[in-house]
C-alpha cells in the first residue's frame, strides 16, 4: 500500500476513507461479504422471496429466456404453501422485517386484493470480475441490487436510483454504464467489473492510487463511481483538457465538490496510464 | 416497480408477435426502468430486443442507415456521421451522459419520455400519464415546458436532442410490425398532443423502430447544435436549435433549422430556412430570419422567457456556421 507511513494527515485521512468505502479490493468475496442476505425496506416484496431462493436455487431450470408458460405460472395458495414448507425446513433464523405485502400495503403501493405475483423469477448467471455465478432473481432486480444486496459487493453505491446520480457506475464488457438503470438479468453473458475488481493482486489501479494522492473526494460515496467512470474517461482518450474531462465526467456528481481534485486525480493517472506505468 | 415476465426475441417477427398494449420492447432500458421504477410505465412483460439484427451505420450516395439499436455513443463517435453529419454527433454528445449514451439506442431516444415532473409523479394529475386527469403543468411550475405546439390539455416538450437534428434534415423512422414494415417522415411519426397528448406518435401496438435513413444532404456537411441549459452538461435543454448552412462563397444556397426544449414535438422550422436561403450571411439576415421561430408561441407565466432565448440559440448557430462567431 503506498501511503503506508505517511505522515501527510490528509492523506491519512484519504487511505482511511479509501478503506472505508472501497472494502475489499482484490476481487475475492469473502465470507463477510458474502453474508447476510439483505432486507431493506426500500424492497420489502423481496424480502419473502429471497428466502424462497434461497431454497431453490439448486432445484430451479436451467437459464431460460422464453416466457413461462402460462399455465405453469403459481398461484397465490401455491406460493404460500411452498413458503411454509421451505420455512419449516429451514435451521437458520433468517432476519425477517414484518410480512411484506403488509408492509406494501401500509406504503400504499400494493392493491391487498392484487398481492404481487412472485412467479417472475429467473435463473441468471452474470460473469463479474472474473468470476462467474449463479443466482435466482426476480425479473425487477437490477444489476444494482443484484452486486450489492445478493453478491455482497458493496463497493457499487446506490445515490439517486434513476440514472442521475453516476454512483452506481460499473464497466460492462468494457464500457461505463449506470448498474442501477440495468435489470441484472440483460447483463447475463457479459464481463461485468466492479472497484473491487480493478485493483490486480492487491496493488491498486493507477486512477486508485491518484485519486488518493490527489485527495480527490471527501466523504467519498460518490467515490467507486467517479473511479470507474474515470477510468473510462481515461480509456476513451477524453483527458485532453481539463474542459474535456469535465465535460467527460458529468455523469458523476459528487456533493461535496471534489470537482477539482478529481480532474488532477484524472490528469495524473491519465499521464501514469500513458507511460506505460500502472 | 411492478412486477413482470421478461422474454428475449429471438428474431423481428417474433418480437412484433410478441408486442401487445400490455407489454414493452426493451433495448437499452434508460427511460423504462427509471420510468417503471416510478411507477409510470407498469408493463406486464418485457421484450428484449437487444439479441435482434439492428445495427450498422452504412452510408451510401442516397442516404446515411443507423440500426436502431445502435448505441448513441457508438453513433456520436463514428466518423462517417461526425463527417458528414456533424449536428447529429454534436446532438448526441450533448445528450445525457457518457454512462447513458453507452447504454442507449438510437431507436429507444427517439421514444424516449418527456421529463415533465408531473408526468413522472404519480401523485399528480397529468394527460400524458392518465388521460382526462387534467394537467397539472399549465396552472403549475412550466418553466421547462413548451411554447410552441401545446394545447390545453398538454405543454410538456420532447426530450430528444437527436430527434431535433434529424427532423432538421429530413430523416425517416422505419418500422415493422406484424402486417409489415414501413416508413415516415420523423416528423410526420411525432403526433401534437392535442386532446390526446398520450399518444405521442404513430407507433402502432408490436411495431418496432428498426433503422433511422437520413437524406445525403450537401447542407448536412457545414451543421451544428447548439443547446442551451441550466447546467454547463449532463441536463435536458432549456432551448436548442439544429443548424445547417449551404454557403456559396458568402450566399446561402441552402439552410436546415430545427429547434428543441420548446416544442411538444421536434420542432422543424421551414419558414426560417426559406428566410435565409439567398441571403448574404449577415447577422441582420440570421435575426430577422430567427424571428419567424416564434411567430405561433404561446408563452406562460414560466416560460416566456424561452421567445427570446430559443432566437438567440438559432442566432448563435447560424453565426458559427457563418463564420461570424
Amino acid at each position: 500500500m503506498i501511503l503506508k507511513g505517511s505522515r501527510n494527515p490528509i492523506a491519512t485521512r484519504s487511505h482511511i476513507f479509501f478503506q472505508h468505502f472501497f472494502g475489499n479490493t482484490t476481487g475475492v468475496l469473502t465470507s463477510k461479504e458474502k453474508g447476510p442476505l439483505c432486507l431493506r425496506d426500500e424492497a420489502p416484496n423481496f424480502s419473502c422471496w429471497l428466502l424462497m431462493e434461497h431454497k431453490a436455487d439448486s432445484s430451479t431450470e436451467p437459464p431460460s429466456n422464453s416466457f413461462p408458460d402460462s399455465g405453469t405460472v403459481s398461484s397465490r395458495r401455491d406460493f404460500i404453501g411452498r413458503l411454509a414448507a421451505i420455512s419449516a425446513g429451514l435451521t437458520v433464523a433468517v432476519p425477517f422485517v414484518g410480512s411484506p405485502a403488509a408492509d406494501a400495503i401500509r406504503r400504499g403501493r400494493v392493491d391487498p386484493s392484487n398481492e404481487p405475483d412472485r412467479s417472475n423469477s429467473l435463473d441468471c448467471a452474470l460473469e463479474v470480475n472474473g468470476k462467474k455465478l449463479k443466482l435466482t432473481i426476480d425479473t425487477r432486480t437490477t444489476l444494482l441490487d443484484a452486486l450489492r444486496d445478493r453478491l455482497g459487493l458493496m463497493g457499487t453505491k446506490k445515490g439517486c436510483d434513476h440514472g442521475a446520480c453516476g454512483a452506481c457506475t460499473v464497466h460492462v464488457n468494457g464500457a461505463r454504464v449506470l448498474s442501477c438503470l440495468t435489470l441484472a438479468i440483460m447483463a447475463q453473458n457479459k464481463k461485468i467489473t466492479t472497484i473491487e475488481g480493478l485493483a490486480v493482486n492487491d496493488g491498486l489501479h493507477p486512477v486508485q492510487a491518484s485519486f488518493i494522492a490527489c485527495d480527490g473526494f471527501q466523504c467519498g460515496y460518490c467515490t467507486p463511481g467517479q473511479i470507474m467512470s474515470a477510468v473510462a474517461c481515461i480509456e476513451e482518450g477524453h483527458t485532453g483538457s481539463d474542459a474535456e474531462i469535465r465535460e467527460f465526467m458529468s455523469g458523476n456528481l459528487c456533493r461535496c465538490g471534489a470537482y477539482p481534485n478529481i480532474v488532477d486525480a484524472i490528469k495524473v493517472a491519465a499521464a501514469k496510464m500513458k507511460g506505460g506505468v500502472s | 416497480m411492478r412486477p413482470f415476465e421478461y422474454g428475449s426475441a429471438l428474431d423481428v417477427a417474433d418480437a412484433c408477435s410478441k408486442g401487445t398494449d400490455r407489454s414493452s420492447f426493451i433495448a437499452g432500458g434508460t427511460t423504462l426502468i427509471d420510468l417503471m421504477k416510478l411507477e409510470v410505465m407498469n408493463p406486464a412483460r418485457l421484450v428484449d430486443l437487444n439479441n435482434l439484427p439492428m445495427g450498422g451505420i452504412t452510408i451510401d450516395d442516397k442516404e446515411l442507415r443507423i440500426g436502431a439499436l445502435e448505441k448513441m455513443s457508438a453513433v456520436a463517435a463514428h466518423p462517417i456521421v461526425a463527417t458528414n453529419y456533424p449536428m447529429i454527433s454534436e446532438a448526441l454528445l450533448q445528450s445525457a451522459s457518457p454512462q447513458i449514451r453507452n447504454m442507449a439506442s438510437i431507436g429507444g431516444n427517439l421514444l424516449q419520455r418527456t421529463r415533465c415532473g408531473y408526468f413522472r409523479d404519480t401523485s399528480t394529475p397529468c394527460n400524458k400519464r392518465e388521460p382526462r386527469t387534467g394537467c397539472s403543468a399549465i396552472n403549475g411550475e412550466n418553466r421547462m415546458h413548451a411554447i410552441l405546439g401545446t394545447s390545453e390539455s398538454c405543454i410538456a416538450t420532447h426530450p430528444s436532442d437527436l430527434a431535433v437534428a434529424l427532423v432538421a434534415l429530413d430523416a425517416s423512422i422505419r418500422l415493422q410490425g406484424v402486417q409489415g414494415s414501413r416508413s415516415l417522415k420523423l416528423e410526420d411519426f411525432y403526433l401534437l398532443p392535442g386532446q390526446t397528448p398520450d399518444k405521442e406518435n404513430q407507433l402502432r401496438p408490436g411495431e418496432i423502430v428498426t433503422e433511422i435513413a437520413v437524406p445525403r444532404l450537401p447542407v448536412a456537411r457545414r451543421s451544428t447544435y447548439v443547446k442551451v441549459r441550466d447546467r454547463a452538461s449532463y441536463e435536458f435543454a432549456l432551448t436548442s436549435a439544429a443548424v445547417g448552412l449551404e454557403l456559396d462563397s458568402a450566399t446561402i444556397r441552402d439552410a436546415r433549422v430545427a429547434v428543441g426544449g420548446v416544442g411538444t414535438k421536434p420542432w422543424n422550422l421551414p419558414e426560417v430556412r426559406q428566410a435565409l436561403i439567398g441571403r448574404q450571411v449577415s447577422e441582420e439576415a440570421f435575426r430577422s430570419a430567427a424571428k419567424l421561430s416564434v411567430k405561433d408561441a404561446r408563452p406562460l407565466p414560466d416560460n416566456g422567457f424561452k421567445i427570446h432565448l430559443v432566437q438567440l440559440t438559432i442566432i448563435r448557430a447560424l453565426m458559427n456556421l457563418g463564420g461570424l462567431a
